[in-house]
């Protein structure tokens, strides 16, 4: 890609020596968060979510299927992620690759190790028969930080998400039948942060410029138990940490998630509210 | 019959690919257009323009097609043993060839003049069914040290560039930046300090959001000044 330039990259990172963005934001400040539940009137749930120019759509869909040999009595969850050509030039049609899976991956383990949905709930017939929730993310604009947009919207999608009727006599589920049944949530709703590093400083929500310009990036989710926990972390990018530069890390991030995540889960409550 | 367009008095309608522009054989067909028939047809998204008998379609959107002569900016993609492929935009890669390099240069290091990643301000001197051809012979043609890179749609180069390069010399002098901008939709921009840099990044997206409004360079010189001041306070 023409765009991604070292020329540029090189003045990022002289520009984020001193602390300033390209856009004037602090080095952990997010752009604007837009929530917009129930897009989607055939999906059990849906989200779209834009961050600054960024935008994900998620949608959720639920089904009646067999449980894993290994957790008979529970509910499945599947996470998958198309990164569409419309929202960069970089990705493109066919099979998913690395990037796609992994944005999958990511937000696939932040919800189930969180166990933000109980899953024991999502039991029909121990052994035999469980809901099977599939969330699908996808990517319309991508203007940096991806994952996050995709976390959240996955997250504003499961609390939007009403489970279908299910007859059990005729083993057949009614979509059509409206339905007031909420997806079984708990309070460990985690919120997922995508730590970029530049150099040896580190930002977050990244834009496109900036993403090319790190060297990796680090990514934690967090549950909000007191205190908070890490549920899920993963870092990509072939660069390594110090311990005083990755205890930094963790406490800027347990700053940044007391003000953040209010301000998200406010802003998701309100959205599902207007779907009604 | 299908209905023509208005093109009296320099009205510019716009045309999707398969519209009738107008028909009869006073006219002849320019760029983006074709000849069906009697009928001159459109086969590009755009303006319709009519200069004298000839119609053309100015392109709204569009990637870069490259014309001998253009001036653009390209980035090495690979160095072969007598120059360098590069990329340049476009559907079809660029090759540099050393020949074309006006200075010397170590035949076994080609690397030293020109990495991998780096960028450069070239002429287009060929272009043919293959690839195209580029060269470094002319004035302010050689590697780009510095700055940053920014993309704009190709087709809006002129516009950000204005009637003999008004708008370009407007945004350098208030920015107190060397600007060049690539044919290719690419644009260089380094000053002294990154504030500039960014100051005239956002004053060339300014002129890119607003390619079809009368007067733009004294609203672009009005917003530039209320910019500064506002930055100042």
């Amino acid at each position: 890609m023409i765009e991604e330039s070292n020329l540029t990259a090189k003045r990022i990172h002289e520009y984020l020596e001193h602390g300033n963005r390209f856009d004037k934001r602090d080095p952990e400040e997010y752009r604007e968060i837009i929530i917009e539940c129930g897009i989607s009137k055939k999906s059990e749930g849906s989200a779209k979510v834009k961050i600054g120019k960024t935008e994900v759509w998620v949608g959720v869909k639920m089904e009646v299927a067999e449980p894993y040999p290994d957790s008979p009595d529970k509910g499945n969850l599947m996470v998958t992620a198309e990164l569409t050509p419309l929202s960069h030039p970089k990705y493109e049609y066919g099979p998913p690759k690395f990037d796609a899976i992994e944005l999958g991956r990511l937000v696939d383990r932040g919800i189930r190790e969180s166990r933000y949905i109980d899953l024991n709930k999502l039991c029909i017939t121990e052994g035999e028969k469980v809901w099977q929730v599939f969330v699908d993310v996808y990517s319309i604009n991508d203007e940096g930080n991806l994952l996050d947009a995709a976390f959240i919207a996955a997250i504003a999608a499961l609390k939007d998400t009403k489970v279908p009727f299910y007859d059990k006599k005729e083993e057949k589920i009614d979509y059509e039948k409206p339905s007031k049944e909420k997806l079984p949530l708990t309070e460990n709703e985690p919120f997922n942060f995508s730590v970029y590093l530049i150099g040896d400083k580190f930002i977050m929500d990244p834009t496109q410029d900036e993403e090319s310009a790190s060297d990796g990036r680090l990514v934690l989710a967090l549950t909000p138990t007191k205190p908070i926990s890490i549920c899920s972390m993963q870092k990509s990018g072939e660069f390594e940490i110090s311990e005083v530069k990755f205890s930094e890390i963790l406490d800027s991030v347990e700053k940044v998630h007391k003000t953040i995540f209010p301000r998200v889960q406010k802003l998701i409550k309100s959205s599902v509210k207007n779907g009604k | 019959m299908e209905e023509e367009i208005n093109m009296e008095d320099g009205h510019r309608e716009v045309v999707i690919p398969g519209e009738t522009i107008l028909s009869g054989s006073d006219f002849l067909p320019g760029d983006g257009t074709k000849r069906e028939g009697n009928d001159i047809v459109a086969y590009r998204y755009g303006l319709a323009d009519k200069n004298g008998k000839l119609i053309k379609i100015i392109p709204l959107s569009g990637v870069f097609i490259p014309r001998r002569g253009n001036v653009i900016i390209g980035r090495v993609a690979d160095i072969t043993f007598n120059g360098w492929l590069t990329d340049i935009n476009s559907a079809i890669s660029a090759f540099l060839p050393l020949s074309e390099v006006p200075r010397y240069i170590d035949k076994n290091n080609l690397s030293d003049f020109l990495d991998i990643g780096d960028f450069f301000n070239a002429k287009i001197s060929n272009v043919k069914s293959k690839g195209v051809d580029l060269t470094l012979e002319g004035k302010g043609l050689g590697k780009l040290d510095g700055g940053i890179i920014i993309k704009i749609n190709p087709n809006k180069v002129p516009r950000v560039i204005g009637k003999e390069g008004s708008m370009i010399k407007l945004i350098k002098d208030e920015a107190n930046c060397k600007i060049t901008v690539g044919q290719n939709g690419i644009v260089w921009i380094r000053g002294n300090n990154v504030e500039g840099e960014l100051f005239a990044k956002k004053a060339i997206n300014f002129v890119t959001e607003r390619t079809f409004v009368t007067g733009l360079t004294e609203k672009v010189s009005k917003f530039l000044s209320e910019e500064k001041n506002g930055g100042k306070k």
